[in-house]
């Protein structure tokens, strides 16, 4: 062991903006890659989409505003807003779904708020709520895991169904998403939602094809690689621990009330956890250091209010799931949040 | 400027009632959804404006202080009263899709405004003038609503004009684009919010450049001294 003399500064752990967003982008990529493996390659093209216009938006509101434009087109951040959408929108919606959401979110949500550091809101949630209040039908088109559809898909078919909303076979989407039976195959909680209020109930709905032991086919798996690139980011401590933790511990807690009282009241809890975004969303969305809170306390009351959030949603909402609205809602209440729990500087105020 | 030059442009654009004021936004931002919508309320408000700046600016000398907001809630309620059945008689069509928001421009802080600040000081005629300029002022910002929203959530423009002109305008209707997908937030509450908020940034955006414009010409004519006198220390 040596004892080097060095002069400060001492610690030279490279932190800028640009490479935090560089580290969570790539702690992205087992999640792409088994979106990728489950759902085919549309998840490519909308990132490609997403993350161009992207860098064209926030360099046409750059120059619209006399900002630096080097700087800020360098920090990454407008390419990781467009890689967060990219994911969260069906892999064969139609192109202009992800120009709008992406353009809606770094000109309206993030530039016109002043920028990086400035916006209210999480640009990508923003720009997912409102693609899906706005284009129901094709933000709700996910396809069925790849094992359940009858027609397969080579790229450039994704990319024309993507462009022109057919395949080079003319397939139209719709027939891309019916299973072997005809029947339109939908997400595992959109299933859900629709059998709940058609009147069946949990255990026959979780019968249905998608799942598998009553979790969704493929999903389970996407929402795992999103849980390692996770921890890949808890431990290089670009995030801390108390969102993820308390967000995914109350949503866990609550279902396993809930299935505790009621057994058939609820999905279990390793649905709740594995489906939807709420992996996805827990590392990625919620962790996002401009809209959540900034105090240790803070963290654990907003990942525990969007967990709550996504429970009540999900099980008495309209939607089938919650994470996009849950996230707008709490970072409304982020200012408030972090204004009653700011740590006590040492030897001030009472004990 | 002589004082119906000074209120034209107050109610037209530096005070107006929806870009500035910000005063009547409920019905402004949940009937805006079309131009027709947006037109037949934005009329129906602005003869109560007018209407109501008359009435209070006659009766003014004759109420006493304490009790003229009640007098003027009345007189609007009553002109209210009577454009609502004119409204059910001649336009039904119309008179039905804006619903509650008609009798509700009796609560549309626009107009008591209007009688509280301008007409129970002034007399008739600035009043009318008044009234009609701040109404023109309204009615042209919920048409220019209108008609984003209705182009941006709809691709047309001028559907519905049958509701407010009668049969001879069934084809006023203009289709920009089609599609299957509407963009459906332009047209729902959230949008209108948008689409204020951006007129108002527009809005602010063109004042700034003309005050720029202004400041740069005076800059120009008068050398500028630094000077520290009782008057600009504030």
């Amino acid at each position: 062991m040596s004892f080097k003399l060095a002069s400060s500064p001492h610690t030279r752990k490279n932190n800028k903006t640009a490479f935090v967003m560089l580290t969570v982008m790539s702690a992205c990529i087992p999640g792409i890659l088994t979106q990728a493996y489950f759902f085919g390659f549309g998840v490519f093209i909308q990132l490609a989409i997403c993350m161009s216009v992207a860098l064209f938006t926030e360099y046409a509101c750059l120059k619209w505003r006399n900002k630096p434009i080097k700087r800020s087109l360098t920090d990454n951040s407008a390419l990781l807003t467009g890689l967060l959408l990219a994911v969260s929108i069906p892999p064969l919606a139609p192109w202009w779904i992800g120009a709008i959401g992406t353009l809606f979110a770094i000109a309206l949500v993030k530039q016109a708020y002043g920028g990086l550091g400035q916006n209210i809101f999480n640009p990508a949630m923003a720009a997912y709520v409102l693609l899906l209040v706005s284009f129901p039908l094709s933000m709700t088109s996910w396809l069925p895991a790849s094992s359940l559809m009858v027609i397969d898909l080579n790229f450039y078919d994704t990319l024309s169904t993507i462009l022109t909303g057919y395949t080079s076979q003319g397939y139209s989407l719709e027939q891309l998403r019916s299973g072997i039976d005809g029947l339109t195959m939908a997400t595992p909680l959109d299933a859900i939602k629709t059998n709940l209020l058609a009147g069946y109930t949990y255990n026959e709905t979780l019968s249905l094809p998608i799942f598998d032991n009553g979790i969704g086919k493929g999903w389970f798996y996407v929402s795992l690689a999103y849980l390692v690139g996770g921890l890949y980011l808890l431990k290089k401590r670009i995030i801390k621990w108390q969102i993820p933790v308390s967000f995914i511990g109350t949503l866990g807690f609550l279902t396993l009330v809930t299935q505790a009282v009621n057994a058939d009241g609820t999905g279990s809890m390793l649905l709740h956890l594995t489906s939807g975004a709420t992996c996805f969303a827990a590392f990625f969305i919620l962790t996002d250091p401009v809209s959540a809170a900034t105090t240790n306390k803070g963290r654990l009351i907003y990942g525990a209010l969007i967990g709550f959030l996504v429970f009540i949603i999900r099980q008495f909402g309209g939607y089938p799931d919650a994470v996009a609205f849950a996230v707008l809602l709490a970072n409304m209440t982020v200012p408030l949040i972090d204004y009653y729990t700011q740590p006590k500087v040492f030897g001030h105020g009472d004990k | 400027m002589s004082p119906l030059q000074e209120i034209s442009w107050q109610g037209l654009w530096k005070n107006n009632p929806a870009l500035v004021q910000m005063l009547g936004l409920c019905p402004l931002l949940a009937v805006s959804n079309t131009t027709i919508n947006g037109l037949g309320l934005g009329l129906a408000t602005l003869f109560v404006l007018l209407g109501s700046n008359i009435t209070v600016s006659l009766v003014r000398n004759w109420v006493p202080n304490e009790i003229r907001i009640p007098v003027f809630v009345m007189i609007i309620a009553g002109l209210v009263t009577v454009i609502q059945l004119l409204m059910n008689a001649y336009t039904y069509a119309l008179y039905q899709t804006l619903g509650i928001f008609i009798p509700l421009i009796v609560t549309n802080c626009a107009i008591i405004g209007r009688a509280e600040a301008f007409a129970s000081k002034n007399n008739v005629k600035l009043a009318a003038w008044d009234g009609l300029m701040m109404g023109l002022g309204f009615l042209l910002i919920l048409v220019a609503l209108g008609i984003v929203r209705e182009v941006l959530g709809n691709g047309t423009l001028f559907s519905g004009a049958h509701l407010l002109f009668g049969s001879m305008a069934t084809h006023w209707q203009i289709t920009l684009f089609e599609t299957n997908e509407t963009f459906l937030i332009a047209i729902l509450p959230p949008g209108a919010f948008i689409a204020l908020g951006l007129l108002i940034a527009v809005k602010n955006k063109f004042d700034k450049r003309i005050e720029a414009l202004v400041v740069g010409e005076k800059k120009a004519k008068t050398t500028e001294r630094a000077r520290v006198t009782a008057d600009n220390i504030t």
